[in-house]
């Protein structure tokens, strides 16, 4: 439970937990026990009044905007995908960089009329093919968007590319690129007014280790 | 048809069960009581209109908000109100017609086509006051001060107002002349606090140096009292509107933080809600507990206009639904009933509706049934009169 004392974080477990705790740590908070080998979701700080909780990525912006956690670290294309949920997002943490693309198979001409898209961006998507002007099926998948095109079940994909080479792998190539994305520091509406002062010298903080970082 | 069906609400939309009701409907006595006593009018509007009078002057957000049905008789669309504001501008500007200034206040039930937030009710209990007719900044004051004594009443403490002013974002828009798509966009990364967006977009898009250093100092002024100095100082350089909006803030800061000294007040000088309607001062009311504000309102002039008359007006409400979940759950413990027996003796039935009333609750035993467990006492008939003993 939230009370008023506490500050909660939620962070993402995994690659980006690795980027995300070096500039938590430059900003005076730290962890008492190793995360990553731990099997807990709460994990006190050296700070008596600061609590993590470490979550799937895509469900930080949910708990932040409940109020659940009041402060969380989340990938712009989870906040793209939510639209622009309900939180502020004050901070780039400029970490876990990558592109959010649209990609096909190498020599396949794409359909004229409606085109089939797989991917786990729904929302996003959506946007993106009617601000293209262009017919779309969006095909909710949770994984592997290279096989759907492969298995003839969609002719583009919306995924996040970092290096390109899993698409590079599997006959395909970016097309569109929808938007840049890296980790965001998030934070709830009504904690940011109520715990101001000390939620704002967390930013400040994190502000310059990024800045050091960069 | 599984038996799912059969008892299953939609989405949003809850019955509220005896204790819940008791405590809702006790709030809303209350709450209209102290209404009453700042001299505030009752008004009942309809539950649904026509949409061209719900809906006029309104953006695009409330229209999806809003159920629709057609009425039989007209042909016309109708909508079950999704907010009861406007209904009262329309009360004000059209059938009162009063001059000089008029409070009322309301209480009802509005629908949502979709929650406002992930966890909100589709169904909530609207409950709030405007006041018409009165431009000054008094008038702010007042409705703040009701706001916060609302929530002070229903037994909310730790309240954090929220104050921002929208003249000062609209001021600054004005002297930078964007383009549509631009304001758009600015008005989205805004609402985020997303420093590097906000940043990236005046850079492209406002050539004066001095319109984009105070748009970018904007978003940073958020805090406590030290708000309003830094922004003397860094938009100094503003325009009469935006100074004028800073005297109003100190001068509302100043009166609440001498009436209600325990009420902790934040400022937010780039806070956008509702701007598409707002005309100057937005206030909201946090409280520990509660991801979202638990009240909110402000200062807008315009609307009553598209019902022939533009009134100065300010008001706020509440969701009486979003403030029972903040309230302690209370036992019913203080409405112990009195058990009588069922009989046809005349001076019974006189014993009971004396007691009653007194405000008394006296359930009657009825054919087979012996003990009654909301009861802690009973009547008894002792040397012929009917006197209440302990159970």
């Amino acid at each position: 439970m939230n009370n008023d004392q506490d500050i909660i974080i939620a962070l993402t477990k995994g690659r980006i937990l690795k980027e995300t705790l070096p500039l938590f740590a430059a900003a005076g908070i730290e962890p008492l026990e190793d995360i990553s080998k731990s099997r807990k979701l709460i994990f006190e700080t050296n700070q008596p009044h600061v609590k993590l909780i470490v979550i799937r990525g895509s469900d930080v912006p949910t708990y932040v905007q409940h109020g659940a956690a009041d402060i969380g670290v989340s990938g712009k294309d989870m906040l793209l995908e939510v639209d622009g949920a309900d939180l502020y997002e004050p901070l780039d943490l400029q970490i876990a960089k990558c592109r959010l693309m649209t990609a096909a198979m190498v020599g396949r001409e794409l359909p004229k009329g409606r085109v089939r898209v797989a991917t786990k961006f729904v929302n996003i998507a959506k946007q993106h093919f009617a601000a293209q002007g262009q017919q779309a099926d969006i095909i909710k998948l949770y994984g592997a968007m290279e096989l759907a095109p492969l298995m003839d079940l969609a002719d583009i994909i919306v995924d996040i590319v970092d290096t390109g080479n899993t698409l590079k792998a599997n006959g395909m190539q970016p097309l569109d690129h929808i938007a840049d994305v890296s980790s965001r520091l998030v934070v709830n509406k009504a904690a940011m007014k109520r715990k101001h002062q000390r939620i704002q010298e967390l930013i400040d903080k994190l502000a310059q280790a990024v800045a050091a970082q960069n | 048809m599984t038996i799912a069906d059969r008892w299953l609400l939609p989405d949003g939309v809850e019955e509220l069960l005896p204790e819940q009701a008791e405590q809702v409907e006790a709030l809303r006595r209350k709450l209209l009581d102290l209404y009453h006593t700042w001299g505030y009018e009752l008004v009942m509007p309809p539950l649904l209109e026509f949409t061209d009078s719900l809906l006029v002057g309104l953006g695009k957000d409330v229209d999806l908000q809003t159920f629709k049905v057609v009425d039989q008789l007209s042909g016309r669309t109708m909508g079950i109100r999704p907010d009861m504001t406007t209904q009262i501008a329309r009360i004000d500007a059209h059938c009162l017609k009063r001059d000089g200034a008029v409070r009322l206040c309301y209480a009802g039930s509005v629908l949502h086509t979709r929650p406002k937030t992930l966890m909100a009710s589709r169904s909530p209990i609207q409950l709030g006051a405007e006041l018409y007719g009165d431009s000054s900044i008094d008038s702010d004051i007042e409705i703040i001060s009701l706001m916060l004594e609302t929530l002070r009443a229903s037994g909310i403490a730790n309240i954090t107002l929220d104050l921002g002013h929208v003249s000062i974002y609209r001021a600054l828009l004005a002297e930078a002349g964007l383009e549509e798509e631009a304001k758009q966009a600015l008005f989205d990364a805004l609402q985020r606090k997303s420093g590097t967006e906000i940043n990236a977009l005046i850079a492209a898009h406002v050539c004066q140096p001095q319109v984009a250093s105070m748009m970018q100092a904007l978003t940073q002024l958020n805090g406590g009292r030290e708000v309003l100095s830094e922004a003397a100082t860094v938009l100094a350089a503003a325009g009469e509107q935006v100074q004028l909006a800073l005297a109003e803030l100190g001068k509302v800061a100043d009166s609440i933080a001498a009436r209600m000294p325990d009420v902790n007040i934040y400022f937010d000088l780039s806070e956008l809600r509702g701007y598409h309607y707002h005309t100057g001062l937005v206030f909201a009311a946090l409280a520990p507990g509660l991801g979202q504000a638990v009240a909110n309102g402000g200062r807008y002039d315009d609307v009553g206009k598209v019902f022939g008359r533009a009134r100065p007006a300010t008001g706020f409400s509440t969701d009486l639904k979003a403030l029972l979940q903040l309230l302690p759950a209370t036992a019913a413990q203080s409405h112990k009933a009195i058990a009588a027996p069922n009989s046809d003796d005349l001076a019974l039935w006189q014993a009971i509706q004396q007691l009653r009333a007194q405000g008394e609750r006296v359930l009657q035993t009825l054919s087979e049934q012996t003990a009654v467990a909301a009861c802690d006492r009973q009547l008894v008939l002792e040397q012929g009169t009917w006197v209440v003993k302990p159970l």
